[in-house]
């Protein structure tokens, strides 16, 4: 296989204005598949989810899934996209065992949804506006398995094995219209979108959105032109882009090579290309030619579907708070830094900070619990925050045990392991643990008379006022309480002793 | 008479799978393009207060609720396959040209 040449990012950027554009697949979760009631299961031994409808025996006559058909309306709405009042089914003729019938049935010029937009937020904050085409409904193919050959991919591959589970299964498509002006923030771009697409879906609970079982697929469309000019250059669409990151790759990666093509005088191939994770490259894939001649038209075994004003606003009204306007909610009712909430939407807790605080805890004490102790832990366990098996009654809990001065932070943290360890509730593990704060003055005090006499010079600074030298004694009374005191009355007792005002 | 030629048939056999003579494209090509005409008379007839349709019946929002249905076995599935390997349709390997 060729490797192609490729031009330094910055460099494609000062000679080149990329445009971009995407076909994102959204299979629906619904219990059954579009047109047949065979069941919409993930993971299931080949070929037991499939009836004559989904193997396209003849004869047979397809019903439209009703649930399917307004999770789309849902996508659309949630798009700010129109939704059609009249819309119709289309055939998509084409020959390949992933469909049984020989043609795949979609929309053509009558999507469901069409004309919205999305806006996306940049890690810098910068909005940018994405339009949409067009979302229309349609049903997903087989899976071909390629077998024999050297590398398990289509060219040189002896048989094909086919599993039609997947056959059937509701898409939505959604389009989005070209999009220009995002210069060299495009790769960043490229995949903010599609995560804003994938979390939309989710939101909304009419998609799985899981990207590594293809319930969430992209296409990348790229091209590029010359800084100034309006007319587009030739595109290529960069097909198996089935990762956040891989989308980001794999549009920087198409920019870096068609700017090296252009700069070679050579045009652009108007082409199909293939991403490939391991190499981060594209390879050719088909060009485009009159194999791409669907032949589409009205499918006869369907009738419209007549989408009421009525009926879009009663579904209109069951729509979630879109992901990005709740983010902005919560951020301004926590009072968190962008910084601060950026790591927590990163983190993954951002619904267990909002569960905890709505259990009884602050803001803070809630992120500081999940950030600072929690997420740690379930690196180390690596499984995700919320699934390590901390609830927010624990943290509220255990928070009141800190600011009660039963207990210090760090034995909280200890607290905390006993509770994740299944020793019983926070209150339950301080007793058995023996964690209690010493509060009784009378050891405090001797601690912190040995750790003054110790110490002389610490204790002299004090004396004069460096009051910042108090550590050095706290730390001393500290290890000789094995941790077990609270950290603010020994400062207080310490300054007392030494006669300084704290 | 409707512009139907001998390349138009050609691209439509090779597009629908199937093999035609240089005797048969010739034929073919004279045929469709009666067939056409007599389509398009069609097309006179209705005016332009009769919409395009796509289906005899007049009717909208056929539907089905999401429940979960019959099943074939694996097995059935594969009981009209030419060849199966392993619970799944063996089919020769495509794109050859690639």
């Amino acid at each position: 296989m060729s490797t192609d040449a490729i031009l330094s990012f910055e460099e494609a950027m000062e000679k080149y204005d990329p445009v971009l554009g995407f076909e994102v697949h959204v299979e629906l979760n619904t219990k059954t598949k579009m047109f047949s009631s065979a069941p919409n299961v993930f993971g299931d031994e080949p070929n037991t989810n499939v009836n004559e409808v989904d193997l396209g025996m003849p004869g047979v006559l397809p019903v439209v899934n009703k649930t399917a058909v307004e999770s789309s309306i849902k996508i659309g709405l949630a798009l700010n996209c129109k939704i059609a009042e009249y819309c119709r089914f289309a055939r998509k003729n084409y020959f390949y065992p992933d469909t049984p019938k020989n043609f795949q049935t979609s929309q053509y010029d009558e999507p469901i949804a069409y004309d919205g937009y999305l806006d996306i937020e940049l890690s810098d904050g910068t909005v940018f506006r994405v339009e949409i085409e067009r979302a229309h409904m349609e049903e997903d193919a087989g899976k071909l398995t390629h077998m024999g050959g050297a590398t398990g991919r289509i060219q040189g591959a002896d048989y094909s094995l086919v599993d039609y589970n997947r056959s059937g299964v509701p898409l939505v498509e959604i389009v989005t219209k070209p999009i220009e002006g995002a210069g060299s923030r495009a790769p960043e771009l490229a995949k903010a979108y599609v995560a804003a697409v994938r979390e939309i879906v989710k939101n909304l609970g009419v998609s799985d959105a899981k990207m590594e079982r293809g319930n969430v697929r992209c296409d990348a469309n790229v091209s590029l032109r010359p800084h100034g000019r309006e007319r587009f250059g030739i595109r290529s669409e960069t097909k198996n882009v089935n990762s956040l990151r891989a989308v980001e790759h794999a549009v920087r990666y198409e920019i870096q090579r068609h700017a090296a093509v252009l700069d070679s005088g050579e045009p652009v191939i108007q082409e199909t290309r293939h991403w490939h994770e391991d190499t981060r490259t594209t390879t050719s894939g088909r060009a485009k030619s009159d194999a791409d001649d669907y032949r589409y038209f009205p499918e006869p075994d369907l009738v419209p579907v007549l989408a009421s004003r009525e009926w879009v606003e009663e579904l209109r009204a069951t729509l979630p708070e879109p992901p990005a306007a709740r983010r902005k909610r919560l951020q301004a009712d926590w009072g968190y830094s962008d910084l601060e909430f950026r790591d927590v939407v990163n983190a993954g807790v951002m619904d267990s900070v909002e569960e905890t605080i709505a259990a009884g805890a602050s803001a803070s004490v809630a992120r500081k619990w999940w950030m600072g102790e929690i997420v740690g832990r379930a690196k180390t366990a690596d499984v995700d925050p919320s699934e390590l098996g901390v609830t927010p009654e624990t943290i509220v809990e255990l928070n009141k045990l800190v600011e009660g001065g039963k207990i210090n932070n760090k034995m909280a943290s200890q607290v905390l392991d006993g509770v994740l360890a299944g020793e019983g509730t926070p209150a339950e593990i301080v007793e058995k643990r023996g964690l209690a704060v010493v509060s009784d003055d009378g050891p405090l005090l001797e601690a912190i008379d040995a750790a003054l006499a110790a110490q002389p010079d610490v204790a002299e600074k004090i004396r004069s006022g460096k009051l910042q030298a108090i550590g050095a004694i706290v730390g001393g009374v500290m290890k000789a309480t094995r941790g077990q005191a609270d950290a603010g009355r020994v400062k207080e007792l310490i300054l007392e002793r030494l006669g300084v005002e704290g | 008479m409707a512009a139907i030629n001998r390349d138009d048939v050609a691209h439509l056999a090779r597009l629908a799978h199937i093999e035609m003579s240089a005797e048969e494209l010739d034929r073919m090509a004279g045929e469709l393009a009666v067939i056409v005409d007599s389509v398009k008379s069609v097309s006179e007839a209705a005016g332009d207060d009769v919409p395009a349709t796509s289906h005899p019946i007049p009717l909208s929002n056929v539907f089905r609720e999401d429940v979960v249905g019959h099943t074939f076995t694996a097995e059935q599935a594969l009981s009209g396959a030419p060849d199966s390997f392993e619970g799944r349709f063996k089919v020769p390997a495509i794109l050859d040209e690639d």
